[in-house]
């Protein structure tokens, strides 16, 4: 390693050139700000300025403070990890994760009780709805995915992230994507893309921002002290670059002009469709799939204590997982204008992946074989494991709806929308949880939780309100569906539209109830990590023996 | 799995493998649809849309409607009798990007061209549960007060027509002029009917004195699935107009 005795100097490459990259930055955005003639253009080339301008007050600061501690280090010193950027990471997970949240329950209860639009622009259901997807997907799960690969790579490495500057880069420079994204819809800057919403500029962005985010994890990946690439690492990787092909080709597009906010999108009709579906459902497959396991493949394995189950099935596992993920998302489009070979192929393939999601579902699962134990001691590893029997049950779910004679029912209704959030709720907000509450104690230093009784109730009350909204939904979905295909004895359409909506109210009732719950549930969990961090211990009776809490370093 | 400590040990190769097998399925699913007939094929009828009907798609757009109403008629019996003939791939060759939907909480728009006055839509997108009592639509009231901003309607068209819709040089000059002629029903209509047959000349929404959102809005609801005569059309004849 190259820290050696040489006096280091006060500000690494990576610093000067972000420095520079944002003194270009700003400029650009105020030169834009100038000529636009679209307001809503220069309220965003305003925010960019000014993050940038932040960001350049940032690296000033560091500058001056960076001559005391750097200085002298031995060769052999121990592995000095980033974690501060982790930490933000983990604040800005807890925060978007309750903001997303509550945008998604504020829509359930518009739908239950039309009023609460209140009929302005920016609060109606068709603008918020972009913001709470965008909101749990890329801004909660993005922050998690972000935090724990900066984790997980560095610890399996035993190598610092490089550059001082790059992983703030992307932490910060996320945050302002995210910020540009949410601001646009509210504004009703959209592409209207289903989670490719953003506009050309927040998409070069955010384009700019994952090349930076592959190359330090790459990066760590090159300094690491380990031979082999531990298998976490290998979802994240495949997460990082594959979401990087997703979002290029998805967003193509021409603007209207250098200072519009609207583009036109390069691909048209039934081109564009298979290219939004072939993004949209790898988003699902890459964001909130590979990723995600990446997680499993290091948070269970390390709460349980135990080695991960079989490293055959990690390997088969991996790379059928990501290449059937890929075909199958023309069954969105089934019995449309795609044709009838590509929807065919995409429900083949959406079946055949039922079995790489069980082989990863199981290889998690069998990870705790000699650990069952502790899933009655410690309902941290206890909401681990229920994810991935979400994972396992929303995976069965989805081949069966990419069956089309199923898909013929169950599309265009709620029934999707409880699927997706089998799968959002259950599998990947609750492995986010589990390794939120594991992250807190490790980067904070702590001995344990605040609270292990406060994460049951987290566990009890989010469970419970996910049983209501996917069982809700699944009533509504189906209820809808065959009202739509009912006949009467003369063979005419027995419900009008406005019936079947009608007939849903109760069940959306109840669906927003659930949300309720379950935010209730994140909230508790936001107190109990802040607790944690703070360094407080609540007085309770101890659930969990001292010597099965893991640390850190105990299993690297 | 002898060899697959070379993934393990290199992440320049594991990368590359990983940008391999992602690339597969995607290039055999959608690399055809730009060549297959049944993908590309014309339609006698389709034609770009006129600025104004661009203006209100736009309006469509930005307001999020594509999160609850779908336009996509499913080749299925009770959808063709609700929402009318199934829909073709040839109706959204213009449609950067398209409006399928995914999700239907309203009903499909595919084919509501025509289907209500303009009063109807009017009333209904001001408050809509003055019309349907159990509708959860939200109401759009701001979009009969705001004034529908189409200065830039000419770079509009020039965008359209580097993705590849045909618009003509002439459709672009006339872009700005195009766009009052269509809600003033005493204008000369000639020159817009003849660059864009069948478009609906009148004032939509109620106020002549005010080109509004509205205005543009219901004059894209209104010719919604209108393009392609299905009286005439024979899925299994010549089309191509």
């Amino acid at each position: 390693m190259t820290r050696e005795t040489t006096a280091k100097a006060r500000l690494s490459i990576d610093g000067w050139v972000t420095a520079a990259a944002l003194v270009i930055g700003i400029f650009y955005a105020i030169l834009t700000a100038a000529r636009t003639e679209d307001p809503l253009m220069s309220i965003h080339a305003y925010i960019f300025a000014g993050a940038f301008l932040l960001g350049i007050f940032a690296i000033i600061k560091a500058y001056y403070d960076s001559s005391e501690h750097q200085a002298n280090k031995p060769a052999d010193a121990p592995v000095e990890y980033n974690l501060d950027v982790i930490k933000a990471g983990v604040i800005a997970s807890v925060f978007w994760g309750i903001a997303g949240f509550l945008a998604g329950d504020t829509l359930a209860f518009q739908l239950a009780y039309p009023d609460l639009n209140f009929d302005v622009s920016f609060f109606n259901f068709g603008r918020l709805r972009p913001l709470h997807t965008s909101a749990v997907i890329f801004a909660f799960g993005g922050n998690v995915l972000i935090a724990t690969s900066f984790y997980v790579v560095q610890r399996t490495c035993k190598a610092r992230m490089p550059g001082d500057f790059a992983p703030w880069f992307v932490f910060w420079g996320y945050q302002l994507f995210i910020v540009i994204a949410a601001t646009g819809y509210l504004m009703g800057i959209t592409q209207s893309k289903e989670y490719a919403e953003p506009e050309w500029y927040a998409d070069i962005w955010l384009t700019i921002v994952w090349v930076v985010y592959l190359f330090v994890f790459l990066g760590t990946l090159w300094k690491r002290r380990e031979p082999h690439i531990y298998v976490a690492n290998w979802f994240y990787l495949a997460f990082i670059a594959t979401v990087a092909m997703l979002h290029i080709i998805n967003n193509l597009t021409v603007p209207v002009s250098w200072t519009s906010t609207k583009s036109y999108i390069l691909f048209a009709g039934v081109q564009d469709a298979l290219v939004q579906w072939w993004y949209g459902h790898n988003a699902v497959g890459f964001f909130l799939t590979a990723g995600f396991l990446g997680i499993m493949y290091y948070f269970v394995p390390k709460r349980a204590g135990r080695p991960v189950y079989s490293y055959r099935l990690s390997i088969v596992h991996f790379w059928s997982l990501i290449f059937m993920y890929i075909w199958a998302g023309p069954h969105h489009l089934h019995y449309t204008a795609l044709p009838d070979w590509a929807q065919t192929l995409g429900m083949t393939f959406s079946i055949m992946l039922w079995m790489p999601s069980w082989g990863g579902m199981i290889n998690g699962l069998m990870t705790l074989s000699g650990a069952w134990d502790k899933l009655r001691t410690d309902p941290v590893l206890r909401m681990l494991v229920v994810s991935i029997a979400f994972y396992g049950m929303s995976t069965f779910e989805g081949p069966v709806m990419a069956i089309k004679a199923v898909n013929s029912l169950s599309h265009y209704t709620d029934w999707t929308i409880g699927h997706v959030h089998s799968g959002a709720l259950g599998w990947v907000a609750f492995v986010s949880f589990g390794a939120l509450y594991c992250l807190v104690p490790w980067l904070w230093n702590r001995t344990q939780l605040y609270s292990l009784k406060l994460v049951s109730y987290h566990f009890w009350i989010a469970t419970f309100g996910i049983l209501l909204y996917i069982t809700s939904m699944w009533v509504s979905g189906i209820l809808q569906g065959l009202m739509w295909r009912a006949y009467d004895e003369l063979g005419f359409l027995e419900y009008s539209f406005v019936e079947t909506v009608e007939a849903m109210n109760p069940l959306y009732w109840i669906r927003a109830i659930g949300g309720a719950f379950f935010l209730i549930g994140a909230l508790i969990m936001a107190y109990n990590l802040w607790r944690t961090a703070r360094g407080d211990v609540r007085e309770e009776r101890r659930l969990l023996s001292p010597e099965s809490v893991p640390s850190p370093v105990a299993a690297e | 799995m002898i060899k697959h400590e070379i993934f393990e040990k290199n992440s320049i190769v594991l990368l590359i493998g990983i940008l391999l097998v992602v690339s597969i399925g995607g290039l055999i699913e959608i690399a055809p649809l730009f060549y297959l007939e049944s993908t590309i094929e014309k339609v006698k009828g389709m034609r770009p849309y006129s600025p104004l009907e661009l203006a209100g798609r736009n309006i469509y757009i930005r307001e999020g409607c594509t999160s609850c109403h779908s336009q996509m008629i499913r080749s299925l019996r009770d959808e063709v009798e609700r929402y009318g003939p199934y829909s073709l791939a040839a109706e959204s060759m213009y449609d950067h990007p398209f409006l399928w939907g995914s999700k239907r909480t309203g009903p499909d728009l595919a084919r509501v061209g025509g289907k209500y006055s303009d009063e109807w839509h009017t009333e209904h997108l001001l408050n809509p549960r003055g019309i349907v009592p159990e509708s959860i639509m939200p109401g759009y009231p701001f979009l009969l007060e705001n004034p529908l901003s189409y200065k830039d309607i000419k770079e509009h068209l020039v965008s359209n027509k580097m993705v590849g819709v045909p618009y003509t040089d002439e459709m672009i000059e006339t872009a700005m002029d195009d766009v009052r002629t269509q809600v003033d029903p005493d204008a000369d209509t000639d020159g817009l009917l003849a660059r864009y047959p069948k478009a609906q000349v009148r004032d939509f929404d109620g106020n002549p004195k005010v080109l509004s959102e509205m205005d543009a809005l219901i004059a894209y609801l209104q010719m919604l699935g209108t393009l392609v005569d299905f009286s005439a059309y024979q899925a299994d004849g010549p089309n191509q107009r």
